[in-house]
């Protein structure tokens, strides 16, 4: 190797170092992809309820009764409403309307700690009645049921899982915000903070029918 | 100083003037030193697991209890199908070589999330220590076989939860390598570089990472469903409580079948690569070898019944599995063929990457046919579960894929390190390996044939001869293992210099120094020409 060439070379290469690597296509198709992976994740789940719905409809049914549509409404039109409020925080990061912005991402997350509250509520009647997996009136459930309720807190646990990490997300983007790294030109955070706070709530939409209504 | 320069300069990304010492590899975002990482845990895993292979064919040298009772005997068979599968085969090519190769090859400083890509690794490893610590806990190795079958997977009283919860992490390692992948692939390619003119290891391992991303999620969810149901005795796959247990084997190879085709792609992309450049030739029909890679992941979706044809799945899907299966046949058939037309009337050079891209052919082929025999129904039932099955997925796995890693590792071993190893000592580990190879699974594929089942630590004594043979070809294909492996060391330590591009190929990667600079090209390159255009390069020498 002749070493001048090189030398030429690595000093060719430092202004490279400080290049800005933008690329919010990029950015933004990696949280595509990722979302179909969510939602494969969610979708095994999806088949084995049908599967054990399918081969035990009676008790499926009867099981569901348990659960409260009152409150699984309430809590479908506050995440409903707070996938609205994100999407506006975008128009206004576009519109440089900052405290616009955060005010909408404070909603937003106040919404999901609401919908956590209320899913407090939902799940510690169920587990007073001792319905929770493992627990003796659990395994005293004739066949079937108990599948209905460990699907019921496995598919609503990993979903309220999804909603504490949407929220720090969303915290995270508040404080970029303020320190004003996303800026009207330079949003791509949000958006895909945005785009997982739809997924959880595009999920939540099927959860809602599959548990609460169908019964 | 002067020479110290020169000296440090050559060694590209692997220089240690600013960046020594082992937080200078772990907290590395470099793609290539990411791609080493991996490199050398998939090394240290690979070893174990073969000598664990090595111990089961040594307990079968003869029969009843020769060094391990039936218990061991269990645990060593799950652990090697562990280790193999999910730490080894699965991630090899596309972590180690994909990682290293991918953004070089489509002329890109990096992939697409750096910082992602080395979290790729911690959750590998994270993956690996927690499969290796159920040794040292409670009831020790998991003895249910790498497929975790319920219901025994839920009753054993050894560490399955952590072997499953080992391959739920591993699964997050190979999503994100993949997501990564296809970013890269779509978003960060060099100028010129149209999807038609990429090099077919970055088709391959776009397709794969498809798979990757599309098929994981649903294993990484059964798994947990293994451990609540082992926590929490729900009846998930317990009849009587309303489950069902062949619903556990159908969402397992939901997943694990796509999976063999994470394993087989990324090796039939090594071999697309070799076989023109060491003809001197154009690829055959580049077209036809992206399009059923595309196939292959798009119909490997669909035959996981395959494995299940035992279980009592009803008529219609059982004939819709077989013919799914048989279908795939086609597109792996339609690469041979190209890969052949390739070689005709080429100046084929036997250099020992060509030598293992023969070898892959060779032994997919018979790995391949042998697939056939176990997709038809009727044949299927004569040797389920016998040890005709693990000689077909070891002729296809490891004939396949461990060849195209051994391929992949011989080709670009110079442009990784920079240096040559001794080609005629590669040359011949290559003949012992795939000598020892034949004697150790030919013999299971004839023994499963005759009636032995697989899984067990004795057998009848009618079995006795072909046993041996087959054990004693374990020891002659470890025995070119280790002086590959030896040889490679030795030569990417000390070897020659190998120079830019020692087999004179064509793709991106041979146009910058070995080993590449730290942001792989001084310049990003232009791409004028096809990766595989020799006719055109060759006409301007001879002008």
């Amino acid at each position: 190797m002749d070493n001048s060439i090189n030398i030429a070379a690595e000093e060719k290469n430092q202004p490279l170092q400080h290049d800005e690597h933008r690329d919010d296509e990029a950015s933004k198709m990696g949280m595509w992809l990722f979302l179909f992976t969510e939602l494969l994740l969610f979708g095994g789940l999806f088949l084995v309820y049908t599967i054990y719905r399918f081969m035990n409809a009676e008790a499926f049914e009867h099981a569901g009764m348990e659960l409260n549509t009152n409150l699984g409404t309430v809590n479908t039109i506050v995440l409903i409403t707070s996938s609205y409020t994100a999407a506006l925080s975008i128009v206004a990061v576009r519109h440089k309307q900052y405290i616009k912005a955060k005010y909408l991402l404070w909603v937003t997350i106040f919404f999901a700690m609401f919908f956590m509250v209320v899913k407090y509520f939902e799940w510690s009647a169920k587990i007073s009645h001792g319905l929770f997996p493992g627990m003796e009136e659990f395994l005293n459930l004739p066949p079937g049921e108990g599948l209905f309720f460990f699907l019921y807190f496995f598919m609503t646990g990993l979903h309220a899982l999804h909603i504490i990490i949407g929220s720090v997300f969303i915290g995270f983007v508040i404080y970029y915000i303020d320190k004003g790294t996303i800026k009207h030109d330079d949003y791509v955070v949000l958006e895909n903070a945005g785009l997982y706070w739809h997924i959880v709530d595009v999920i939540w939409i099927f959860l809602f029918p599959l548990f609460y209504l169908i019964a | 100083m002067t020479s110290s320069t020169i000296d440090l300069n050559d060694r590209g990304y692997l220089s240690s003037e600013k960046k020594s010492g082992i937080g200078a590899w772990i907290f590395s975002t470099d793609h290539k030193r990411i791609g080493l990482l991996y490199l050398y845990s998939i090394a240290i895993f690979f070893s174990v697991a073969v000598f664990l292979g090595f111990l089961m064919k040594l307990e079968l040298i003869a029969p009843g209890e020769t060094i391990m009772k039936a218990e061991t005997y269990n645990r060593t068979f799950t652990m090697h199908g562990v280790l193999m599968i999910f730490l080894f085969i699965i991630p090899g090519i596309p972590a180690v070589f994909g990682n290293i190769m991918l953004p070089l090859m489509i002329g890109a400083k990096d992939v697409a999330f750096p910082r992602l890509n080395l979290l790729s690794w911690y959750f590998y490893i994270g993956g690996a220590i927690i499969a290796i610590s159920a040794l040292f806990f409670g009831e020790g190795l998991a003895d249910t076989g790498w497929t975790f079958y319920a219901p025994y997977s839920v009753k054993t009283g050894t560490n399955v939860s952590t072997a499953v919860f080992a391959a739920f992490i591993l699964g997050f390692s190979s999503i994100l390598t993949g997501l990564n992948f296809l970013t890269t692939i779509h978003r960060m390619r060099a100028p010129g570089m149209d999807w038609f003119k990429m090099p077919l290891f970055v088709w391959s391992l776009y397709a794969t990472s498809w798979i990757q991303i599309l098929a994981t999620p649903i294993v990484g969810i059964t798994l947990l469903m293994i451990i609540a149901e082992r926590v929490l005795g729900i009846g998930l796959f317990d009849p009587a409580l309303g489950g069902d247990p062949i619903l556990y084997q159908h969402l397992f190879w939901i997943y694990s079948h796509p999976a063999v085709y994470i394993m087989i792609l990324p090796a039939m992309g090594v071999i697309s690569e070799t076989i023109p450049v060491f003809s001197r030739r154009k690829i055959f029909g580049y077209k036809a070898v992206v399009y059923s890679s595309l196939a292959i992941a798009f119909v490997g979706y669909l035959v996981w019944g395959h494995h299940m044809f035992t279980t009592g799945m009803s008529g219609p899907a059982l004939i819709v599995f077989s013919i799914l299966t048989f279908l795939v046949a086609i597109p792996s058939a339609v690469k041979v063929f190209n890969w052949i037309a390739t070689m005709y009337k080429g100046s084929i050079d036997m250099q020992a990457p060509m030598l293992f891209s023969l070898g892959f052919i060779f032994l997919f082929m018979i790995g391949g046919f042998t697939g056939l025999v176990a997709g038809a129904l009727a044949s299927n039932v004569h040797i389920h579960d016998t040890s005709f099955v693990v000689g077909h997925f070891h002729y296809v796995m490891f004939g396949g894929t461990g060849f195209g890693f051994f391929a992949a590792m011989h080709y670009w071993l110079p442009k990784v390190y920079g240096r040559m190893y001794n080609t005629k000592r590669a040359k011949t580990s290559f003949w012992i390996i795939i000598i020892g190879f034949n004697m150790l699974y030919f013999s299971m594929l004839i023994l499963g044939i005759m009636g032995m089942p697989r899984r067990y630590y004795d057998y009848l004594p009618e079995f006795h001869n072909l046993n041996i043979v087959s054990t004693v070809g374990s020891w002659i294909m470890i025995t070119g293992l280790i002086l590959m492996i030896y040889n490679l060391v030795v030569g990417a330590n000390s070897g020659a210099k190998a120079g830019k591009n020692p087999w004179k190929a064509l793709t991106l990667e041979w146009t910058t120094q070995s080993p590449p600079i730290e942001e792989n090209f001084d310049e990003i390159p232009r791409v004028e020409h096809g990766p595989y255009d020799f006719h055109l390069i060759n006409q301007e020498n001879d002008g």
